[in-house]
Parts: structure tokens; sequence; C-alpha cells
């Protein structure tokens, strides 16, 4: 009966650390990908700004309150719009951005094997 | 045929490459927020300056009438600036001025409404600074100017006194 309480325990310790971890995780990876209002060309885990700060506390409670990383995407984008994000989503601003290196590369790709056919 | 087509597709490209380019060249580097958002106001509760009272968004702006949410603290230069004028608009019995105090410390935040003045109806006490970013604000000073729980107009930096006379206009 003790080995099974103490393997309880060292489960619970175990899985809530691993839980915190995970969390700690999202929350770098979400503030990596938002841009620091004060300092334009740093994202919001690399600043120390106060609005940084400020924000990696609301990430941090967005978490806590159970929302998932595009949830709380989607509440950054409402409030300071889609500049606020380093990884853009596909949308009618931004499809060029999206498409182009894929239709060069494709294009490009279609000259090479055209010129090798040729040349075979 | 085939380097006709060859010529015609990378001249295009070029071409759009061109077009990307000169367009993002053009644009500033700097992003500048929209001033004119006509945004509902975010739902937030918040804690009073005054008292450890919450506060909902709901309770602070009524409707029909005009405030001016004003993010300030004691730390920051330009609030100083501004707080003059805002002493004057408390004058103008349309509009009332709300405060959000941004991470600030209550005793400095005391004095410097003892030594300027107190134009604020209401006070958020805005401790980690997430009111401010709820209401999308870009940093300290930046006024609102709200009505029918709709924010009118956005002041980004301090007011200065083309603005306030623009915010009488817009109020009347």
């Amino acid at each position: 009966m003790k080995i099974l309480k103490l393997f309880f325990i060292i489960f619970f310790i175990i899985s809530s650390s691993n839980l915190e971890a995970n969390m700690d995780d999202m929350k770098i990876k979400i503030t990596k990908n938002l841009r620091c209002l004060i300092c334009q060309g740093q994202s919001v885990y690399d600043s120390d700004s106060e609005f940084a700060n400020s924000m990696k506390v609301l990430v941090d409670k967005k978490l806590n309150e159970g929302l998932s990383e595009n949830q709380i995407y989607d509440y950054f984008k409402e409030k300071y719009g889609e500049w606020i994000l380093y990884d853009p989503t596909l949308n009618k601003n931004t499809y060029i951005l999206w498409l182009l290196p894929i239709l060069i590369f494709l294009i490009g790709g279609a000259i090479v094997a055209k010129n090798f056919k040729l040349k075979g | 045929m085939n380097n006709k087509i060859l010529k015609i597709t990378t001249i295009t490209i070029f071409i759009i490459i061109f077009i990307v380019f000169y367009k993002a060249l053009q644009d500033t580097n700097i992003y500048t927020p929209k001033k004119k958002s006509n945004n509902e106001i975010p739902l937030f509760s918040a804690q009073l300056f005054n008292s450890n009272k919450q506060i909902s968004s709901t309770e602070l702006f009524k409707l029909d009438k005009f405030y001016l949410l004003n993010i300030w603290s004691s730390w920051c230069v330009p609030c100083r600036t501004e707080h003059s004028l805002l002493m004057d608009l408390t004058k103008n019995n349309e509009i009332e001025i709300i405060g959000l105090n941004y991470k600030d410390k209550k005793r400095n935040a005391e004095n410097f409404l003892n030594e300027l003045g107190n134009p604020y109806k209401k006070i958020i006490f805005d401790k980690e600074g997430i009111n401010a970013i709820e209401w999308g604000a870009f940093g300290v000073p930046e006024s609102f100017l709200i009505n029918n729980g709709i924010v009118i107009k956005k002041y980004i930096g301090p007011l200065n006194k083309e603005l306030v006379e623009e915010i009488k206009l817009l109020i009347k």
C-alpha cells in the first residue's frame, strides 16, 4: 500500500511538472511570435520593455484560462491587427508573401528541368 | 518558341519582384497604428485606484456620454506635460475623464496627483499592465475618446492644445 502511495505521489509530481514545462514551452513559442510594441524589431520574448512584460503576463494568464495558441493569437490580432504576429496567416493581404516563393520555385524548377531535357 | 516563353516568364517574374520590392520600400518600417478606430470598448474588470473594489467596463462607461480614457503613470515624463490640458478639460461638463494608471507605485501616483491635480472621475489601477493591453494601447500616455461604448478616436502620445480643441469640437 505504501509503495502504491509513493508511486502515485511520484507520478503526480512528474505529470504536474511536465504540464508546467509544456505551458512554459507554449508561452515561449507564443511570445516569440508576438512583435514587441515598443522595439519593433524584437519579439515580445526578447524584449524587456514594460509593454512586452505586460504581454508576457497576459499570455500566461490566457494559457491558464485554457486558451489555445491560435485563440491567443486571435486575441492579440483583434487588439493590434495582423502586424502583431511574426508568422502571419494566409489572407488577402499576405497571399503574395506566401505564394510568390512557391511560384518562383516552381517556375525555376520547370526551367531547369526543361534545360536538362534539352541537353539530354 | 521555347525561348520566347522563357523570356516572357523571366521578365514577368522580374516585374513582379520589382513591384513587390518597390511597394515594400515605399512603406515605412515603423508601424503606425490606425488612429480612427470605431471599435467597441473591451469588456474587462479592473481594480479601482482608491479602493480594492473591482469595477467592470459597463459600470465605468455609461452609454450616451463622452469619456476620455487616459493612460498615465507618474514615471512617464510626457504625462506631466499633458496633465494641465486634462485639468483644463475637466471644466467641460460634456466629458468625463477616466484614468488608467499604468504599472505605477501607488504612492508615486498619489504624489503626482497631489502635485498636479486630479482630473480623473475614476482611476483604474493597472498594476501589471494587462488592462492597457486589453485596450490595445501602444504606450504611455495614450487617450481614447469614447461615446456609446465605442472608441471614436485614439490619441497615441501626449495630448497638445490642438488635440484638446479637436476633442472639444468632437463632443459638442
